[in-house]
């Protein structure tokens, strides 16, 4: 059995934070990550980042990975496991890891779950036909590997993933057909919009895809236009021959662990599902657990920066380890969450944060 | 469909090497998935069902809905998505939920 | 409209562009930002003032256009690629634009090529004057542009070939 002060679960933008503070203010921190690359989905984003200088805006998703890496290396307080997956969190305290065939067990003082989110899927016929990706996937093939997943694309979902992707897919030479948007506007960021119009894509909002064809692999879409009840209407299919399609219909929260350790879990649509309650702190329900990014609420990689940064400062400081300007470090992460939160885009999140907020005995030991 | 040229990325690939995915012999690179490996083959259909067998290509590539496994030096449910590739590799379609020899 | 087609309307543009007599001064910005979204790089990048500091990261950029000299290194720090840059005074006929470019292959100076609208539709040809590129640019490259003055409103991108 190995004991540490912190675990963090998850080596994405808020794992990578959390475990930055939290080593920085004096823990000793294990990280674990499932894939053998640490970074999560920063490593494949191309494109620059909105936000403020605080969260690397306007630097490129795979530099601020970078960054964090670099600065990660530096810290002497942090034991790297890659290619480790977490088994699950027991009433005891221990937690469970494989690696590359190895059972390992871990006793950590405190841990914070930083796992993310994955792609949901759509209903249709054979919407398992290989050729059919989530968009997320299809970043992963191009944008980490080098690799096009097809000639011909048509993207499902106009939020920020589906249009940033549509978009990164022609710089990788392959052609988008159309965007495909089941509600009456484009939910993303109207810029990236924009950027994919005038490469002289359509956006079909209040369409949907009627069924996929092929035998082996994709071969054909039939989409159709919806009433304002998100009924197809017959007689408006529009068919296209593409060899891919990717869904981004939305993420939701990779909350596997929260549920087993037996965090109180509340379903909130705008955040992806079901999400942990939590102080503001982002202890959650379970003394000693933590949670940031999107398995706590699913936002932009900016936000679950912050929200690492200010998990990790809590788990340290839960530990004993402080600042002595914590409270003025804590009101400038909760600031920059605010903003991040605060344009017509960020409405829906506030809204489904502020029924998540609880306040429980556990959080008074980490302001002491 | 290897991407030669972007206007963003420089992709460093590892050393150039050989698996054989049913009998045949492939070659990938060092530092990649089984997947994606498998993909720039133009290989796309990847597990089947159980039941139906229906073909399932890659839908998360991050280990997460298996709908990637594959029989991997004889070990079945190998999520090849996550999967290092590794020189001399055998990689198996599998059928069924796959079996431990 | 914007929030159905992705694609701003002639009166989106309207507001944003200069004035007639800010045009004849010489080049200006050109901000297509329509939307609340926590964002300011603009500002950050601006070297002349011209962008003002953002009360709120959620604000729409405001510009001082007297102090805007055209200089263009907002264009490749905007994570959106709204920005544009008008230079009216280029020549008699023509105007000169400058837009963010992210594709490979890159123009060639000389070369002329398709100028597309906001929607991606061919509206006329266009000469490539300047291909800006280097590392504080990083990989957004800033392509130069010769329009006939008439499609100045119009011209959004480029397409290379055929």
């Amino acid at each position: 059995m190995r004991t540490v002060e912190l675990l963090v679960v998850g080596g994405g933008p808020a794992g990578l934070c959390a475990a930055i503070q939290a080593a920085e203010m004096g823990s000793s921190v294990i990280l674990v990550e499932r894939s053998q690359h640490l970074g999560g989905q920063l490593i494949k984003q191309t494109h620059m980042f909105f936000g403020s200088e605080k969260q690397y805006a306007s630097k490129r998703g795979f530099d601020i990975s970078n960054i964090l890496l670099d600065k990660i290396a530096s810290l002497e307080k942090i034991t790297l496991m890659q290619s480790t997956t977490v088994m699950g969190i027991y009433e005891d305290g221990v937690v469970t890891l494989e690696h590359k065939g190895e059972y390992i067990k871990v006793l950590p003082k405190a841990t914070i779950v930083a796992t993310g989110a994955s792609e949901k899927t759509l209903a249709f016929p054979n919407n398992d036909l290989p050729g059919i990706y989530g968009a997320g996937a299809v970043q992963t093939l191009m944008n980490e590997y080098g690799i096009k997943p097809g000639n011909r694309v048509v993207m499902v979902g106009a939020g920020n993933i589906g249009l940033i992707v549509s978009y990164q897919l022609m710089q990788a030479g392959v052609e988008v057909a159309a965007i495909v948007e089941g509600g009456p506007k484009i939910g993303g960021y109207l810029v990236h919009a924009s950027k994919v119009r005038r490469m002289g894509v359509p956006i079909l909002t209040r369409h949907t895809i009627k069924s996929a064809h092929g035998k082996e692999v994709l071969e054909k879409v039939t989409l159709w236009q919806l009433d304002d009840q998100w009924n197809g209407i017959p007689g408006t299919e529009i068919e296209f021959g593409v060899d891919v399609m990717c869904i981004a219909v939305g993420l939701a929260p990779l909350s596997e662990l929260l549920w087993q350790a037996g965090c109180q879990m509340k379903f909130i649509e705008s955040l992806g599902g079901y999400v942990p309650t939590r102080d503001e702190n982002l202890q959650t329900s379970v003394k000693g657990l933590f949670v940031a990014g999107d398995v706590s609420g699913v936002e932009e990689a900016s936000s679950a920066m912050v929200e690492g940064y200010l998990a990790g400062m809590s788990a340290a400081s839960y530990l004993g380890y402080k600042l002595y300007n914590m409270n003025e470090v804590k009101e400038n992460l909760l600031n920059q969450l605010d903003s991040l939160r605060h344009g017509q885009m960020g409405e829906k999140i506030r809204k489904g944060i502020a029924e998540l907020q609880i306040e429980h005995e556990a959080a008074a030991s980490v302001d002491a | 469909m290897r991407i030669e040229q972007h206007p963003i990325l420089d992709f460093k690939r590892g050393k150039k090497i050989t698996f054989t995915f049913d009998g045949k012999q492939m070659k990938g690179y060092e530092g990649e998935t089984i997947a994606a490996a498998l993909h720039a083959a133009g290989v796309k259909s990847l597990s089947h069902s159980i039941h139906l067998h229906r073909p399932r290509g890659l839908y998360c590539a991050i280990g997460n809905c298996a709908s990637c496994i594959m029989e991997v030096n004889g070990e079945p449910n190998v999520r090849i998505c996550v999967e290092p590739l590794i020189d001399g590799m055998v990689v198996n379609t599998q059928s069924g939920k796959g079996e431990l020899k | 409209m914007l929030e159905v087609t992705g694609i701003p309307t002639v009166e989106d543009i309207e507001k944003v562009f200069p004035s007639k007599e800010r045009l004849k001064i010489g080049p200006v910005v050109v901000m297509e930002c329509f939307q609340n979204i926590p964002c300011n790089p603009c500002y950050t990048a601006c070297k002349t003032g011209a962008i003002k500091e953002f009360e709120d990261i959620n604000d729409l950029p405001t510009v001082d256009q007297s102090l805007c000299n055209g200089c263009g290194l907002c264009i490749s720090n905007c994570p959106g690629l709204s920005i544009m840059v008008v230079d009216m005074t280029y020549s008699e006929e023509e105007a000169l634009i400058k837009i963010p470019y992210e594709f490979l292959p890159l123009p060639e100076i000389g070369e002329t090529v398709k100028g597309l609208d906001r929607e991606g539709k061919v509206v006329c040809e266009v000469k490539v004057v300047k291909v800006l590129r280097g590392k504080s640019l990083d990989k957004t490259p800033i392509i130069s542009l010769a329009v006939d003055k008439e499609y100045v409103k119009i011209v959004r991108n480029i397409r290379l070939g055929e």
